[in-house]
């Protein structure tokens, strides 16, 4: 008997081709619109045209009378139900449709449930607003002035705009760090307002049955479980009648975490009505009102010795939150991890000031490809660090090694205070160095400089925190973030696998199968996975913040070494020896003094349910709930290298390499993939990707033509290498990818523009950095912010 | 029909004026009576249930809903139905038997080209109508011929690669680079 080759039965690092692909090629994947009930009502939201406003009055009586209209729903029939406003996931409030004002463009007023969506849009247009304009603030710097109007008013205790100041650090030992600084490094940066922009907007169809008092809510959400308990609590209905099933998602990178007000109503309606009510949002109506992510303002310090050693940091964030604080996040922390910042680097002491105001925006804060503010810490800190070596005279790859933590040196407490704990930061910075030819391109950079081109070429290495979370700290509205998964092994050895996770495209039906097929032999082909039904799945907080691998993958780990505990007493019991003398080998138990005499994986599971041993409980199944020791680090190094045309602006990216160190590969082809997705948002963010306000509020970006993203032309190619080093808490050594690149990508790129405009004066060009940004900072040799107000300059 | 979105509404308004039209889907002749407003990506959707054609943008600029409209690819979801009367149209539904796979299809689930799936029929669909028109078409070419239709997963690499294997296949050649291991699902 030959052991089982792990890659045969698709088991880690396997690059098995996916699961969820059969369907998807076919065109029979199964996402919210493609579901159609017996009797199905079609919901369409009016939504405001102005950015603050009082409403006078809203007359629907013409829309009640539209033939095929069924139900007008306005904020004061919401309110007669206590569901006017519903809770955010950061303990705030935000309206369902709007009673009193609407703070921001695009806030929902009213809807329309109709027999079709046509009419439902019709009958819309049909319903007369009337609105009382008021001053609008469209930035943090306004929002906090003396004499900016209190937007919301609807709350106590809220006497002005800002939503929280918080801070974390040591302030005394930073303001003696800097004291004792040979040069202070300065950058003021806007990390700009970005949409997640997933391909399918957000969709709800909400189904009460009467009969049976049971909602059904399918849903396009990330996290199904915090939704079933949300719906609980805002409608008031009991949770064993609320079943969310979130089926096929098109793409959510954090866009589909939080509860949308769509979502609410077409509950509401389907409760009155007594029919299932639909409700698909339009991109205009995804793009202006659903989770935006970023829109942070920073004064940055470091406290530098001569010889490069970082002695402090300082850190003043701003944050535009928009109408509603509703950061999807842990409770905690009120700007997310932003904190994780620096962690890389070994630096004694550091401090962090953040302010949140309240703007006319649309609300969000969302985990854009981002766990929580982590896009705008490393950012942050790369571009600090760009500009701390340039103004040290320093090669920028020289200063980030001599101040990385070194791979002795775990566990390290980092700056702020989180534990990181295994990584080999030098060699991937070395990796990188070496695949893009470093000390080549900077001779070839200074041969181009004499002939007037411009090259550049840009660092980015950080390790940023991934798998929300551990208990202790890490919780949503008071639920832990821990995770689940449940295995139920049949008669014949295939399985059934369910997990408190939801693939949006990340690939579970694929890699949780062989995580099984690791830990007990089962070929990944015998195992099914199935996610997004609260009535089936164990409860899980889901996908987001690169957690499924680090929390949920680790729980299928677990719940495999459950079974496999399970399956050795029944494996003594057909070997008739006793417990410690059965071995294990992948698939197989073998008496230990006779390697030849086993029972397979499959033999133990059929002989639970049929040859059990005395006073064993028969079957084979079992569920862990995961909840991890410490987040995990990944750490990566992205290196990018651009020619800056003088005339134009314009910058093309030569190359792109990317070392990535997420621990162990568990599907190498997933996580490229990942790798090359997030790398195309990091160039998007860095390039084009741009959605702002005029002074009155209206959102410039409100669909695809004007809200720039890249397409295969414009996207550069990317070299991928890798170093692995295993998590050491995560059962198979894994650590999140998902979001690696997109959060330390944007800084590579900018960091490249700025090297090739090096000896300029220009320190730094904000967000996109647009050619005629690039333009204007050449003619004038100043830095160039980009925001507030407002406008594109183009 | 007027709608097709119910079972047929119970008061169809009189006034609604509708339009029979015929049309070749996937090889089929089909006819329905539509509203002239009627955009053709809801009459394949709801009427036809070619649920596999998806709606992305309203706008033209995705791509998601992309079909063949006697052979070119256009975006299904800012063009009227009635205006098919008496073409052909292809879906994704369209490129193979249900026992099948073109090797485009192919060519995207080896090459991993698609992560949650949502563009990927469209971007199939595109294509295809490219590598009829150019067998074998450079990577700058497809880059090109694809930039009507957005991805935000997989940052087009592999797409790219996806209709270059699907090139290779149909060229006789059997496909293009070898997967790294061996398949193990069906």
């Amino acid at each position: 008997m030959t052991a089982l080759d792990e890659v045969k039965i698709g088991g880690m690092g396997a690059s098995r081709r996916r699961v969820e692909d059969n369907r998807f090629i076919r065109g029979k994947g199964n996402y919210l619109d493609d579901i159609t009930l017996p009797g199905m009502l079609h919901m369409e939201i009016l939504r405001s045209p102005v950015a603050h406003a009082r409403i006078n009055s809203i007359d629907t009586s013409k829309a009640w009378a539209m033939p095929g209209v069924r139900l007008v729903l306005t904020g004061e029939m919401m309110a007669s139900r206590n569901l006017a406003w519903m809770p955010t996931l950061s303990y705030d409030t935000q309206a369902v449709l709007a009673t009193d004002k609407v703070r921001f463009q695009g806030q929902e007023v009213a809807c329309v449930i109709a027999d079709d969506p046509y009419i439902a849009k019709d009958a819309c247009q049909a319903i007369v607003v009337d609105y009382e304009p008021l001053p609008v603030i469209v930035n943090p710097q306004q929002s906090m002035a003396e004499s900016a109007p209190v937007i919301r008013d609807d709350k106590v205790n809220q006497p002005d705009n800002v939503i929280y100041d918080w801070e974390v650090g040591d302030k005394e030992s930073t303001d003696r760090a800097f004291a004792e600084a040979d040069v202070v490094s300065k950058l003021e940066l806007h990390y700009p307002r970005s949409h997640p922009s997933p391909i399918e907007c957000c969709a709800s169809i909400a189904d009460f049955d009467r009969a049976t008092s049971k909602l059904t809510v399918y849903l396009t959400t990330q996290a199904p479980h915090i939704i079933r308990a949300a719906v609980a609590l805002v409608a008031e209905l009991p949770e064993h009648m609320i079943r969310v099933i979130s089926p096929d998602i098109g793409g959510g990178f954090g866009n589909k975490v939080p509860v949308y007000p769509g979502y609410v109503a077409s509950i509401l309606a389907s409760i009155l009505l007594e029919r299932p009510v639909k409700w698909i949002e339009d991109r205009t109506g995804n793009l202006i009102s659903t989770g935006f992510a970023r829109d942070v303002y920073l004064q940055g310090e470091l406290a530098l010795r001569r010889d490069g050693k970082i002695l402090g940091v300082r850190m003043n964030t701003l944050a535009d939150h928009g109408a509603f604080f509703s950061d999807a996040q842990p409770s905690k922390f009120k700007i997310g991890l932003i904190h994780s910042a620096f962690a890389c680097y070994d630096i004694p002491t550091a401090h962090l000031q953040a302010r949140g105001v309240y703007t006319n925006k649309a609300p969000g804060g969302v985990a854009y490809r981002c766990s929580f503010r982590v896009t705008e810490a490393m950012f942050f800190q790369e571009r600090m660090v760009q500009a701390a070596a340039d103004d040290l005279g320093m090669d920028q790859a020289e200063f980030r090694r001599v101040n990385f933590v070194r791979d002795d040196d775990f566990p390290h407490r980092t700056p702020f205070g989180f534990l990181t704990d295994s990584g080999q930061y030098a060699k991937c910075l070395d990796v990188g160095l070496e695949a893009i030819g470093y000390q080549d391109f900077l001779k070839e950079k200074e041969e181009a400089a004499k002939r007037g081109r411009l090259l550049g070429i840009g660092i980015s290495t950080m390790t940023e925190p991934l798998g929300a979370g551990n208990s202790r700290e890490y919780d949503i509205l008071g639920i832990k973030m821990f995770d689940s998964a449940e295995l139920r092994i049949h008669m014949t050895g295939k399985a059934l696998l369910r997990t408190g996770a939801k693939s949006q495209g990340q690939g579970h039906e694929t890699t949780w199968a062989q995580i099984v097929a690791h830990e007990l032999g089962i070929p990944a082909q015998d195992v099914v996975v199935e996610e997004g039904d609260t009535d089936t799945a164990p409860f899980g907080m889901g996908t987001y913040a690169s957690r499924s691998t680090p929390v949920a993958g680790a729980a299928v780990a677990m719940v495999s070494r459950k079974i496999r505990a399970k399956a050795r007493k029944i494996a003594a019991h057909l070997l008739e020896i006793s417990e410690e003398d059965v071995e294990w080998e992948l698939g197989r138990f073998y008496v230990r003094s006779n390697p030849e005499r086993g029972v397979t994986i499959q033999e133990c599971a059929a002989a639970a349910y049929s040859n059990m041993p005395d006073g064993m409980e028969p079957g084979l199944e079992n569920v862990a709930y995961y909840d991890p020791p410490n987040l995990t680090w990944p750490f990566a190094c992205y290196i990018a290298t651009v020619e800056v045309d003088p005339e134009t602006g314009v910058w093309d990216v030569l190359r792109v390499v990317a070392v990535d160190d997420c621990g162990v590969r568990i599907n190498p082809m997933i996580v490229e993939g990942q790798i090359m997705g997030g790398l195309t948002e990091a160039y998007a963010m860095a390039n084009m990707q741009f959605i702002t306000f005029d002074e009155e509020g209206n959102c410039i970006g409100a669909n695809f033509t004007d809200y720039l993203l890249p397409t295969a032309w414009e996207t550069p190619g990317f070299e991928l290498h890798e170093v692995v080093t295993p998590c050491p808490h995560h059962p198979i050594g894994a650590k999140g990818i998902g979001e690696c690149a997109a959060v330390g990508g944007p800084a590579a790129f900018v960091n490249a523009v700025m090297n090739a405009l090096q000896g300029t004066g220009v320190r730094n060009i904000d967000m996109p950095v647009f050619p005629d940004r690039v333009f204007r900072a050449l003619q004038t040799r100043e830095d160039i912010g980009g925001a507030p107000p407002v406008r594109a300059e183009v | 029909m007027t709608s097709l979105f119910e079972e047929i509404s119970p008061t169809p308004a009189d006034e609604v004026p509708v339009r029979q039209i015929t049309l070749t889907v996937n090889g089929q002749r089909r006819s329905a009576v539509v509203e002239p407003r009627l955009l053709l990506v809801h009459l394949l959707r709801q009427g036809f249930r070619l649920t596999g054609t998806h709606i992305g943008c309203d706008t033209t600029n995705c791509g998601a809903c992309t079909v063949l409209f006697d052979g070119t690819p256009i975006k299904s979801c800012t063009m009227l139905a009635v205006q098919t009367d008496g073409h052909e149209v292809m879906t994704v539904e369209g490129l193979a038997g249900p026992s099948e796979l073109h090797a485009i299809q192919e060519g995207f689930k080896e090459e991993h080209g698609l992560q949650c799936g949502f563009c990927t029929p469209g971007m199939m669909m595109t294509s295809k109508a490219l590598l009829e028109e150019n067998p074998n078409p450079t990577e700058d070419e497809i880059r090109w011929a694809l930039g009507g239709n957005l991805c935000r997963c997989t940052g087009y690499q592999n797409i790219v690669k996806a209709v270059m294997w699907a090139a290779g296949k149909l060229d006789g050649a059997g496909g293009g680079e070898n997967a790294e291991t061996e398949e193990v699902t069906s």
